[in-house]
């Protein structure tokens, strides 16, 4: 159960936005769609506690995230939210695994099978003692997924996954992801300009 | 998976980030150690040999070269005294107890030193394999000659004159050996002890060799030969001799280097050495008041060096934290891809300062091992030209000072990154991509 109120966020008096309210259930996906400058991004950090909302109620499975300190917010997101980001981030010293073994240690849940059946699902198993950075792209994409998903997260969030792919590819990465969060049992929100998505997607909002 | 096996990772993941800072650290550590081990070895060293005596009494020279060689033995002696002079300063009621010194010899560059039972004594030193000294030519190997040597017991050994290898060898007369001494860490590890009358006989032998052959293993004939041949003695001393010297010997006199002196109490070593250096043409020296000059003279350079080394320190300081500030802003995204897998700010603090301080302590601990290799370095110089050796395995306290210090820079290194890190904007910086 997610739910958002009247929420709104400023960065200064020129720039200032205020989002649709949203209220999907358990179980359901949801596509956010809107052009740049409209303010995607500022909604994904504020779903993801990244940013505190000026005013307004963000519910998160019966939590109401902007009663939370800055600890709390660290600990609920650990446990809760994975984000899958435009372009991929890891910790480049690390190995894949170790990647996710440091997200697990983040979050206090430490489980070596899951990596693996995580990593298989992906597809990418061979490539967990592979440095980040001897990637490719695609697997990249198919890592970072990992990362967001391996603490068994209720959320998922991505932002833009598929702005710079082919149409095949925009396929299979946002079949991948819907792929993963039914299999893991998490709602996956999408935050998106790629209108190819609507098609994916039973529930969307505009911008 | 934890935060401090992340830091490691990170460090190792970019050695050459790292790299200077830690050479720096290392070095600027490693001189400090360095000068503290060497001080600190060179003065239990030299306070060990210094114990029990309280003031020297030789020929007129050099009051710290009459201590360097009567007491350490790595200089050359000043001169040689009679034996009635030494007799004169014996008898004075000031005097608690005296050992005399004769040398003049080598084998292989140790010294072979004339003197009584008591000089063992004095350093606590025992046999371990055989007996003590007692017909003459008879000797007792210190640990690290007959060690270093593989010298057993009946050995027989050609010494040759002087105190370097170089010297004439006395090729007629050798000596036996017939007692192994314990290591006893100080200098009668480095020396072959036998009888003050063997060496009065090996001289006087020596003369002798060209005009009588035969007589030299026969030791009651050394004892007249002494008395007889007084002139020739002259010549052959004549290497290690002052003028003054001379007429003293052609009175007759059998002669010894140097004497040991203990005092009956503390107060005399104010007045006594002052009387002999004005009243007689012998000279006395306090050991104790001659180290510490030499090592004021030392501690001039010593100090120099050490704030060169806290220079370094500093300087590594400084070079580590423009390491871990250029870092962060490189990993930037990566912190805020932990911060966005739930990991406090403070965890990534953490994470900064374990960077900063592994770093400083694995230079502390480098720093250690290069300065025992120091140690081991100058040791080795030392044992080829003075034949003293040092050697160091445990840890001073003012290296666990220095220990303090790694970390102290560690911390202050890492301050200003650590607090850039914790107030880091996330949203903004992923935002931004």
């Amino acid at each position: 159960m997610i739910k958002t109120r009247d929420i709104k966020f400023d960065y200064n008096n020129q720039v200032f936005f205020q989002f649709p309210d949203i209220e999907i259930k358990t179980k359901e996906n949801l596509l956010i769609i809107g052009n740049s400058g409209i303010g995607k991004t500022t909604l994904l950090h504020l779903l993801a506690g990244l940013l505190e909302s000026k005013s307004g109620s963000i519910e998160l499975f019966g939590k109401e995230i902007s009663n939370l300190n800055s600890y709390q917010l660290d600990t609920f997101r650990g446990e809760n939210i994975g984000i899958v980001f435009q372009r991929s981030h890891f910790v480049n010293s690390l190995t894949v695994k170790e990647n996710l073994e440091l997200a697990q240690f983040i979050a206090n849940k430490k489980d070596n099978n899951r990596i693996d059946t995580i990593l298989k699902s992906l597809g990418i198993l061979d490539k967990s003692d592979k440095k980040t950075n001897q990637l490719s792209q695609g697997e990249k994409q198919r890592a970072s997924i990992a990362l967001a998903i391996v603490n068994s997260p209720k959320l998922i969030l991505a932002d833009e996954p598929t702005s710079s792919l082919d149409d095949e590819n925009c396929d299979r990465v946002i079949k991948l992801l819907k792929k993963q969060a039914s299999e893991f049992n998490a709602q996956l929100i999408v935050i998106t300009h790629d209108n190819r998505l609507k098609k994916h997607f039973k529930k969307s909002i505009k911008l | 998976m934890n935060i401090f096996k992340l830091s490691i990772k990170n460090i190792i993941s970019k050695p050459l980030n790292s790299i200077l800072s830690l050479a720096l650290l290392i070095l600027g550590i490693g001189i400090i150690s360095l000068l503290l081990q060497l001080n600190s070895l060179i003065k239990t060293q030299m306070d060990n040999n210094l114990k029990g005596i309280d003031m020297v009494v030789g020929a007129k020279g050099s009051p710290l070269q009459l201590i360097l060689s009567a007491v350490y033995h790595i200089d050359s002696p000043t001169g040689n005294i009679s034996v009635e002079d030494a007799e004169e300063i014996k008898n004075n009621r000031m005097v608690g107890s005296s050992i005399d010194l004769l040398y003049g010899d080598n084998y292989k560059g140790y010294r072979i030193v004339g003197t009584e039972d008591k000089f063992l004594d004095l350093y606590n030193a025992k046999i371990k394999d055989g007996k003590k000294w007692n017909a003459p030519f008879e000797v007792v190997v210190g640990a690290k000659i007959y060690s270093k040597l593989n010298i057993n017991l009946d050995d027989e050994l050609v010494s040759s004159h002087g105190l370097r290898e170089t010297g004439e060898s006395h090729v007629n007369q050798s000596f036996k050996v017939v007692g192994l001494l314990e290591p006893s860490n100080s200098v009668v590890d480095q020396l072959i002890i036998t009888s003050p009358q063997s060496i009065w006989d090996l001289h006087d032998e020596h003369d002798h060799d060209d005009e009588d052959h035969e007589e030299h293993h026969d030791d009651e004939d050394h004892e007249e030969h002494e008395h007889d041949h007084d002139d020739e003695d002259h010549d052959e001393h004549e290497h290690d001799h002052d003028d003054e010297d001379h007429d003293e010997h052609e009175h007759g006199d059998k002669e010894i280097t140097a004497m040991l002196i203990k005092f009956k109490s503390p107060m005399n070593i104010i007045q006594f050495p002052r009387q002999i250096n004005e009243n007689t043409n012998l000279q006395a020296a306090v050991p104790s008041y001659e180290i510490s000059r030499l090592f004021k003279l030392f501690g001039f350079g010593i100090e120099t060096l050490t704030y060169l080394a806290y220079l370094i320190i500093l300087v590594s300081g400084f070079s580590l934290f423009i390491n871990l500030f250029n870092s962060m802003r490189e990993r930037k995204y990566e912190m805020a891809l932990i911060r966005t897998l739930g990991a406090s700010r403070s965890q990534l603090s953490v994470m900064v300062i374990f960077e900063s301080l592994i770093l400083t302590i694995s230079g502390f601990l480098l720093g250690l091992l290069v300065s025992r290799l120091g140690v081991m370095f100058v040791s080795s110089l030392m044992e080829e030209s003075l034949n003293y050796s040092l050697s160091s395995l445990y840890i001073l306290n003012e290296e666990f000072w220095l220990l303090g210090l790694s970390i102290l820079i560690g911390l202050i290194s890492s301050l200003i990154p650590a607090i850039q890190v914790y107030k880091m904007n996330i949203s903004e910086i992923l935002a931004d991509e």
